[in-house]
């Protein structure tokens, strides 16, 4: 299983029944492919959506069912379409249950920076901002480091996305909650030490007692 | 009332220096009849209002290339190179708003509201030029709200009196921007006669439109 794939049904353990989601662009997508059997979990596209189903089959795309990508999406029975400011007052207004989404830098003090690297082209923030203020749960889903740097960080050296927002970070050797008293280390993947991990994150981590392996289905 | 116009009459409403809207989310229900034909015309030091100012594929850029585009308003502008360009020359010219924000911006000044306090945007470069409020102990971004001189917007089906019904996620912009402009123009995929279209199912009131012109595609 390559890591995205494992990071993505990490994730997705964390959905409940009933629950309002949003996933990022990329790898937080791919958790729609693994939402428990019967459960039943909304997600939300923030250019105007809720009920988003699968990409449709080619040949089949309707030009007006898209999300926040541009990508063709379908509509699953009792999906519902509005204009952008019903869309982002669903957000704001905490109407939300969890978003997913990566980060390029996170910090101890749960702050995010994950639209802007300085020096290189900038893309605009998008609807990110708006959603990990307004998300009632904020999941990071990344890589544990890009390249061997640290992404996991004592402080962000990145503009912020925003302040104090993430409730858990999910990576391929790591679960990491973060607390009022730093970073807490949760879940270790198979083969991994906390030791391994505390070398791969550039800010402290308290183990937690009851520390569990990763686990996730094949 | 009949507010069916030509396309060429509709975009001559719009003149240099004015504030224009542009409906529509990357691909997804943009008015390309309008911009096509406002690129044709000469109008120029226009401020764009748009989420992500469309893709290289459309016909915003194109206004850009000609150098008739002075300000941006947006959310996300990684399809367009042009608003990339804008930044790095002159960053001042691109103004980029959380997409809550710029939506709520553009409700606000239809909704006859001056301005109001957001929590997203604390603590990060959107800050800057905004005065913070204290509010009950949480920290907020003063925003104002953000008027037009002309909206372009697309819809699925427009009756003759204007009302609109928009398709899908093609909501997005364009059901906002008519209120907050003084001029709305619409590109109907199909135009009805009043009465044709269930009023149940309107997603824009027809009396914030002025004009209707037939979509080409």
């Amino acid at each position: 299983m390559d890591k995205k794939t494992f990071i993505a049904k990490r994730v997705a353990q964390e959905l409940r029944d009933g629950y309002v989601v949003n996933l990022g662009i990329g790898l937080p997508t791919m958790v729609a492919n693994f939402v428990p059997k019967g459960m039943h979990v909304t997600f939300q596209a923030e250019n105007g959506m809720l009920g988003v189903g699968p990409a449709p089959e080619p040949g089949s795309e309707d030009k007006d069912y898209i999300n926040a990508g541009g990508a063709h999406v379908t509509a699953l029975p009792g999906a519902v379409f509005f204009d952008s400011a019903t869309s982002f007052g669903i957000i704001r207004g905490g109407h939300v249950d969890m978003t997913v989404l990566g980060a390029l830098q996170v910090d101890k003090t749960g702050n995010l920076a994950n639209w802007m690297v300085p020096g290189k082209k900038v893309p605009g923030m998008g609807g990110a901002m708006d959603l990990v203020v307004g998300a009632k749960r904020v999941i990071v889903a990344m890589e544990h480091t890009a390249k061997g740097n640290h992404k996991i960080l004592e402080e962000c050296s990145f503009p912020l996305t925003a302040a104090s927002v993430v409730d858990r970070i999910i990576t391929d050797l790591a679960v990491i909650d973060v607390t009022e008293d730093g970073l807490v280390l949760r879940e270790v993947a198979e083969g991994v030490t906390p030791e391994d991990v505390q070398a791969a994150t550039g800010a402290p981590l308290t183990v937690d007692p009851n520390l569990k392996v990763m686990h996730v289905e094949e | 009332m009949n507010k069916r116009t030509t396309v060429q009459e509709a975009v001559s409403h719009v003149k240099d220096g004015d504030v224009l809207m542009i409906g529509g989310f990357l691909q997804g229900g943009c008015p390309e009849t309008l911009v096509k034909a406002l690129v044709e015309t000469q109008v120029k030091d226009l401020t764009i209002v748009s989420n992500d100012t469309g893709t290289v594929e459309l016909n915003t850029i194109k206004l850009q290339q000609q150098g008739r585009v002075k300000k941006v308003y947006a959310t996300y502008i990684g399809a367009n190179p042009e608003t990339g360009r804008m930044v790095i020359e002159k960053p001042a010219s691109v103004e980029l708003n959380p997409q809550g924000t710029l939506a709520e911006r553009i409700r606000a000044a239809g909704a006859g509201i001056a301005a109001f306090l957001t929590p997203v945007g604390v603590k990060t470069i959107v800050e800057r030029g905004r005065d913070t409020v204290m509010h009950n102990g949480r920290e907020y971004l003063f925003e104002e709200a953000l008027h037009g001189d002309v909206a372009f917007v697309r819809a699925t089906i427009v009756d003759e009196h204007g009302n609109c019904f928009m398709r899908g996620t093609t909501k997005n912009f364009n059901a906002i921007m008519p209120a907050a402009c003084k001029y709305v123009v619409v590109e109907a995929e199909k135009i009805v006669p009043a009465g044709e279209l269930d009023p149940e199912l309107v997603t824009v009131p027809g009396i914030f439109i002025d004009a209707i012109v037939e979509a080409e595609g």
